[in-house]
């Protein structure tokens, strides 16, 4: 089936993105990106470790020319901060592409949203194609797509809690509204969370902690990728309407 | 004279470059630059800058690259 995912004008077969955070290793993190049939993973930018230059790099095991490399701003709390590290993130990749995410505290990690809404409009002007990270708050995904954002990217639930979808109402209202795909970033714990979000329409799924803090890594990135394939193929095939009682899938007619 | 790198303070020799600064630190083998993004003073050093730009005393440098995240 083709039915690839759209952003800022290019092409993905793949739905699903992948951070590239907590893993026991480089290695384990590419060999997870792969097994997720991945073609955007996540990446942060942080100064480099002058004391050990002999410390593996991200870039040597998950290839910029093997995944499209989306920038993050985590651990950014102010808009100020946020534009002036994926202005540094643009310099030493050389794209536009980002995900921006401002954040409110450390206990919750959830986002700030005038803080996103101010950094979006400074990036956006700056020539940056921007995907953001928000609350499930219609009205300000609504603002952050008119501030020209090319996804809006809710969270199912709080960074790292593997709670999942935990206001699928608000999904499906931000999903209805919005004329850019809409990603659910954060909040995945298992196959079945990345299933809900693709059946209540979203275009995609973002997440790192589901499988990076998985027993198996690598199989649970392989059941992610089957997940978010088997969500998607149940939305655009439309379900069956709820009924209150039986409905027998046998025939009635000649019953002995 | 001395700089702030990367939150650290460092003596180097006047008219030391940002390019000779990053070859400096990216060790001895002459591991490439390649996704590295210099920043002086909150400015961007553009990588076409890096060879033309002369440190200064009191220079606040940030060295930054791509790392896992999510």
């Amino acid at each position: 089936m083709n039915d690839p995912l759209i952003i800022a004008g290019k092409s993905y077969a793949s739905r699903l993105i992948v951070g590239t955070g907590k893993y026991a290793s480089y290695q384990q993190n590419a060999d997870a990106a792969r097994a997720a049939g991945a073609e955007i993973v996540t990446v942060a930018l942080r100064r480099v470790n002058l004391s050990n230059p002999d410390e593996e790099r991200l870039t040597d095991f998950v290839k910029p020319d093997e995944f499209t490399y989306l920038p993050n701003t985590a651990g950014c709390f102010t808009a100020d901060e946020a534009v002036r590290t994926l202005r540094l993130a643009r310099e030493a990749g050389g794209w536009n592409l980002v995900k921006l995410e401002v954040l409110a505290d450390q206990k919750t990690l959830y986002p700030n949203m005038p803080e996103t809404l101010k950094a979006a409009e400074a990036l956006i002007a700056d020539g940056f194609e921007v995907m953001v990270y928000c609350s499930d708050d219609p009205v300000y995904a609504k603002m952050l797509e008119e501030a020209g954002c090319c996804a809006i990217m809710p969270l199912g639930s709080l960074i790292g809690s593997g709670l999942g979808i935990m206001n699928p109402v608000n999904i499906r209202l931000i999903v209805e509204q919005s004329r850019v795909p809409v990603i659910v970033d954060a909040g995945v714990g298992t196959a079945s969370d990345a299933a809900i979000a693709m059946e209540l329409g979203c275009d995609g799924v973002l997440m790192n902690t589901a499988i990076a803090a998985a027993k198996d890594p690598i199989l649970m990135a392989s059941a992610m990728k089957h997940a978010v394939i088997a969500g998607r193929e149940a939305y655009l095939a439309g379900r069956m309407p709820k009924k209150m009682y039986a409905d027998p899938s046998s025939p009635l007619a000649g019953l002995i | 004279m001395t700089i702030t790198l990367n939150g650290e303070t460092r003596e180097i020799q006047p008219g030391t470059t940002v390019a000779m600064l990053v070859a400096l630190i990216s060790g001895a083998e002459g591991r490439d630059s390649r996704g590295v993004a210099i920043e002086r003073n909150l400015e961007i050093v553009p990588k076409s800058e890096h060879a033309s730009t002369i440190l200064e005393d009191g220079d606040r440098i940030e060295v930054v690259q791509f790392v896992g995240g999510g």
